[in-house]
């Protein structure tokens, strides 16, 4: 399923710069595992050592945080738009 | 001021300098300030601040703040109440409220927060200063950017209380209404700060901002010693950790518990169900200013409340509004929601034997409770109006209070 992942700032020295890197994925683990074939370095960067996605790394499928969603096996259909945002600590009271 | 700190990653301590950024570009853990407490012990000392002005900037050398600040005016500085019917109602030895709902100059603890993130503003030259908020942010920031001649941008989530729409557009700043909840509002300033070069004081500037927070736990430890907090758990524990370390105050164990809504506690829900991390929730409260869903501090608050030996509790929208009330009725402060779940939460520990009677408890009231009247406006409907009468006025209390009304008159 052709997807396309948005890349962070801090993540496209990873990417050769490209804020945006389309790939054919079914799901969001497969959409994950394409980019950082693709780009190796960023692999770390992604997952942890237990190959957990990080837990300061928010990831969402066009509007939905993909914990809502069932997470990393959550289907994609063609066009969605991955995003991939760090986390801001939010904090008690804003 | 001699600048003695630098940004690290509160995950693998990687140091980045001083930049306008939240979180590390290595692991994308949030970043902190680091301070080098060896060269602040030579130029900090308790003897500093006697004779200084009782308010946050009297802190200023524990602060992240660049060498050409200058202090603008007064923030924080707040009381801390001694609850006496409270304490007495509850069973406990002492009790007390520190009432940042009375903080300059927008009525919340954010006041604090705001101060230290525009000195990084101006630091870092940003001309447009910003924040995604559930209210309270917005008003600080909006006040602030004002006095000190800043463009303020603040994005919302639509369905925020009026009061505190409105008390952001009093002070000219630009408000952005997002269709959907805060976590929604906080995705997408992470991409605004991405793209604009604003200063957003909770997203690029997060580090700086957050630090003003200490000023809370500085206050109460110069206010009482020796203490046990509630809330911002993660600064007030670095606040009291510093005042130690600087050998300000003696080390004393101090228990932190968290306080959440139920319709809102993702923080409360991993520390009761002993989660390694933590599981994001949809808001649903009337505790707006505490709905977030996806704290990213979460796991950082629910690492010091079990290191502390504290725990956390929730409650739901009727037991805050009843604890809104209570505080009102016995110790004369109106506070906001947020303010109703702290104190609902405590009553909650109290009874659950987890805060002990002969210990002293400092519970964190942090708005004010002007800004979020909608949520108890339902337990005050408005009543009838009499004539200008005597008359009136007796039959009035006749209806009202029976044959009290009769012993009443002369």
């Amino acid at each position: 399923m052709p997807v396309t992942i948005e890349i962070p700032t801090a993540f496209r020295r990873f990417t050769d710069g490209a804020p945006k890197v389309d790939c054919s994925a079914a799901t969001i683990a497969e959409a994950l595992n394409e980019l950082t074939s693709r780009f190796p370095d960023l692999g770390r960067h992604v997952r942890d050592d237990q190959g957990q996605i990080r837990q300061f790394l928010n990831v969402y499928l066009n509007e939905e945080d993909i914990r809502f969603l069932g997470g990393e096996s959550c289907s994609l259909k063609e066009g969605d738009r991955v995003l991939l945002v760090p986390s801001i600590a939010g904090g008690s009271t804003c | 001021m001699f600048v003695n700190y630098e940004l690290r990653c509160r995950e693998c301590q990687k140091t980045w300098g001083n930049v306008p950024r939240s979180f590390c570009e290595d692991c994308f853990s949030p970043l902190e300030v680091a301070y080098d407490y060896d060269s602040l012990k030579k130029i900090a000392s308790r003897e500093k601040l006697v004779g200084r002005a009782f308010n946050m900037w009297r802190y200023s050398e524990l602060l992240p703040l660049p060498e050409d600040f200058s202090v603008p005016n007064a923030v924080g500085g707040t009381p801390l109440v001694a609850a006496h019917k409270l304490a007495s109602k509850w069973g406990l030895k002492n009790l007390y409220f520190k009432n940042d709902a009375v903080c300059f100059p927008s009525l919340s603890f954010k006041d604090r927060v705001v101060a230290t993130a525009l000195a990084a503003a101006r630091r870092f030259n940003f001309t447009t200063v910003g924040c995604s908020s559930t209210g309270n942010l917005a008003n600080a920031v909006a006040a602030q950017a004002a006095q000190q001649g800043f463009d303020a941008c603040v994005f919302i989530p639509a369905d925020l209380e009026p009061a505190k729409v409105l008390n952001t557009a009093v002070y000219g700043a630009r408000i952005v209404r997002i269709n959907g909840n805060y976590d929604h509002v906080n995705r997408l300033c992470a991409q605004v700060a991405d793209r604009f070069q604003w200063g957003l004081v909770n997203v690029n500037l997060r580090p700086y901002y957050s630090e003003g927070s200490k000023t809370h736990g500085y206050e109460i430890a110069e206010q009482l010693v020796p203490m046990a907090g509630g809330s911002l758990i993660t600064k007030i524990a670095k606040a009291f950790r510093e005042l130690v370390t600087l050998g300000w105050v003696e080390p004393k164990a101090v228990r932190f518990f968290g306080a959440q809504a139920t319709g809102c506690s993702p923080i409360s829900d991993g520390v009761k169900r002993n989660l390694a991390r933590f599981e994001p929730q949809k808001p649903n409260t009337i505790a707006r200013s505490l709905a977030i869903g996806n704290p990213a501090d979460g796991p950082f608050a629910m690492k010091q409340i079990r290191q502390s030996g504290g725990w956390a509790e929730d409650v739901s929208d009727p037991e805050i509004v009843a604890a809104i009330k209570l505080l009102a009725e016995t110790e004369g402060i109106f506070t906001e929601t947020a303010g109703g779940v702290t104190t609902g939460v405590t009553q909650k520990l109290i009874a659950q034997g987890r805060l002990r009677p002969h210990e002293t408890t400092v519970v964190c009231i942090t708005g004010n409770g002007l800004k979020t009247t909608d949520a108890i406006a339902a337990e005050f409907p408005s009543t009838e109006a009499i004539a200008p009468r005597l008359e009136a006025f007796e039959a009035y209390l006749d209806a009202q209070l029976g044959t009290a009304a009769a012993s009443a008159k002369a």
